[in-house]
């Protein structure tokens, strides 16, 4: 991933897998650091913010290189179409902006100047999800994958853990086509080995398994995980893949998973509406493939009140909540 | 070599001819907005904008930008007098397949952006001047924008962006025929006083005859009006100019015309030539 981005490499190689003495942090800081470096290496990088530098953590790049960060105040629509413009004259853009508002208030910009148009703006979805918690479903974006699912030439990236964010952004940097990324700001644990490869549109297995496959996306994949740890003391073997790429979605790890396993349950902070799991479902019926399968996410109702973990645990997206619906789905099959 | 008035006021007849002839060939178009702007994208193309065929991928060129992207006939007409690209591929406009659709795209040599959607082409070219002023660039950045469209709030917070950063590489021109598709914009939602709220948001505004291409060349000519702001041309035009029967007729707004009201303005377009060639 870092090869041939000069001082990328040693950083890279630190803090990019759980061997790593580097301490957890939140993808949010990942990205911010590294989108530092990345500019400091290349002018030609520009962060665009709509009054989210201090929600995005690029007051230290504000302060460092202030001729690459663009303010535009609390104007989503702005910063999207702004980005387009400086992307067609060569810019590499990085769009920060809330998940909620630049999928919702910018979702016309999103499709039009940027993946119609086809400049390659970089769009940063930060304190994605329900994040945000308790503040309400004004701030959460839980239709984003669904919107941009629908929306032609533009790439959907939901990394799970530092290292995924950081060579995601990185990826990003080189990436020709336009792209969405969306995390949290929650500190989250380390999930790869040592030596994992990264690359947009792979899936990564972080656990093997043989009686069922959790296929999680972003910082649910920690709890099912988790959850795959309970299972097994029951002596239940169970798959957990990282889903970062939504689309394109990596359908051969989708069908493999539910092809080698004997239920499939996919893990997304998301509706359930238009998400991962449809998009899994509609591979595996596509493909012929009929096994035992939930969407877990957030179903379709007025969102309870809470922080991310309370409203996580409200709807089973929990080790123990994920664990009980393999139990279920395996003792129908 | 600089291309005299006249030969310019008889371009814009030669485009208003085009552009009916591709409308009517189509079948679709947004002929009266067309006929609005033809004048203006005359000037630019054939006095202002240092951009041609050969030059159209230099990160040096001028840009223009069509917000009103449904005006696109008028770009497609002036394009293919350019060389951008064969006058026969106006005959494909909206047919099976064709990459000459409804709205502009970069499908077509010459043109920057895809619109069609109204209010985005403020914001864009915005994000091409501040990418300028960032690399010291000397190219300009034109924006067409309609005067309807002006409703969109995306073009007010473009505003405040292009004025904050001082974007005098950045001229706007505004295509003041007072019409949009359901009739006058004052009785739709008014936009008045409209020059004030212009320089209320930063614009050095001047404003010219849309249809007087000398005027026009002048006044573009002169960009930018004040180092350190962004200039705005408020270009009065006449929706469906150049064609009486329908100038500041709401239905011309993608009205296409049959047969005889083809004829008439056509007859119309080649009396204003004939006098144009008697008395310069």
């Amino acid at each position: 991933m870092a090869e041939g981005f000069g001082n990328m490499s040693a950083p890279m190689d630190q803090g990019d897998n759980s061997d790593s003495a580097a301490p957890p942090r939140a993808n949010l800081e990942v990205f911010a650091d590294t989108l530092l470096e990345l500019a400091a290496g290349d002018r030609n990088v520009i962060a665009v913010t709509s009054d989210s530098r201090g929600s995005g953590k690029l007051s230290d790049f504000a302060r460092r290189l202030p001729s690459q960060l663009i303010e535009v105040g609390i104007a989503e629509q702005n910063l999207v179409g702004v980005s387009a413009g400086l992307a067609s004259a060569g810019k590499k853009v990085f769009a920060v902006s809330p998940g909620c508002f630049l999928s919702a208030r910018a979702l016309e910009q999103i499709k039009n100047d940027v993946a119609y148009s086809n400049h390659p703006v970089k769009l940063i979805a930060i304190s994605a999800g329900v994040s945000y918690g308790a503040l309400g479903s004004t701030h959460h974006s839980l239709h984003d994958i669904a919107a941009l699912r629908a929306i032609n030439n533009i790439d959907i990236v939901v990394p799970a853990d530092n290292f995924e964010t950081r060579h995601a952004i990185v990826e990003a940097y080189r990436h020709e086509r336009p792209i969405y990324i969306r995390f949290g700001k929650k500190t989250m644990p380390h999930l790869h080995r040592c030596g994992q490869s990264f690359s947009i549109g792979r899936a990564i297995t972080v656990r093997e398994g043989t009686d069922a496959s959790f296929i999680a996306t972003g910082e649910t994949v920690w709890p099912a995980l988790q959850a795959a740890e309970l299972l097994t003391g029951e002596g239940l073997s169970c798959r957990v893949v990282s889903m970062h790429t939504i689309k394109p979605l990596d359908s051969r790890a989708v069908e493999e998973s539910a092809r080698q396993t004997r239920a499939v349950v996919t893990v997304e902070e998301h509706s359930v509406n238009g998400g991962l799991g449809e998009a899994c479902a509609g591979v595996l019926m596509q493909a012929g493939i009929a096994v035992p399968m939930r969407i877990v996410g957030i179903p379709d109702e007025h969102i309870v009140s809470g922080s991310q973990g309370e409203i996580f645990a409200h709807y089973g997206i929990s080790p123990p909540g994920l664990a009980d619906i393999v139990r279920k789905l395996l003792s129908k099959g | 070599m600089k291309i005299s008035d006249y030969e310019l006021k008889l371009k814009s007849i030669q485009y208003r001819r085009s552009l009916l002839e591709v409308i009517r060939r189509a079948g679709a178009g947004h002929t009266s907005g067309d006929l609005s702007c033809i004048d203006v994208l005359n000037v630019l193309y054939n006095r202002i904008l240092n951009v041609s065929p050969q030059t159209f991928k230099n990160p040096d060129r001028d840009r223009y930008i069509q917000s009103k992207g449904h005006s696109v006939e008028a770009l497609y007409v002036v394009l293919a007098d350019r060389g951008f690209f064969p006058q026969s591929d106006l005959e494909r406009l909206c047919r099976y397949g064709s990459p000459y659709i409804g709205h502009p795209t970069r499908d077509i040599a010459g043109i920057e952006h895809n619109t069609g959607a109204l209010g985005h082409g403020l914001a864009f070219g915005v994000g091409v001047a501040l990418a300028g002023k960032s690399d010291a660039k000397s190219y300009r950045v034109f924006v067409l924008v309609g005067d309807g469209e002006l409703a969109e709030g995306s073009n007010w917070e473009a505003s405040l962006a292009a004025a904050h950063y001082r974007l005098d590489n950045l001229t706007v021109i505004v295509d003041r025929n007072y019409m949009q598709i359901t009739g006058r914009t004052e009785d739709v939602c008014a936009l008045e006083p409209l020059e004030r709220k212009l320089q209320a948001f930063g614009y050095h505004v001047r404003s010219v005859d849309g249809h007087d291409v000398a005027g026009l060349a002048d006044v573009l000519g002169q960009v930018p009006f004040e180092p350190g702001r962004p200039s705005l041309v408020l270009a009065k035009t006449i929706k469906g100019k150049g064609v009486t029967f329908m100038e500041n007729v709401a239905k011309w707004h993608h009205g296409v015309p049959n047969e005889d009201e083809y004829a008439r303005a056509i007859e119309e377009l080649d009396l204003a030539r004939r006098e144009l060639k008697a008395h310069g």
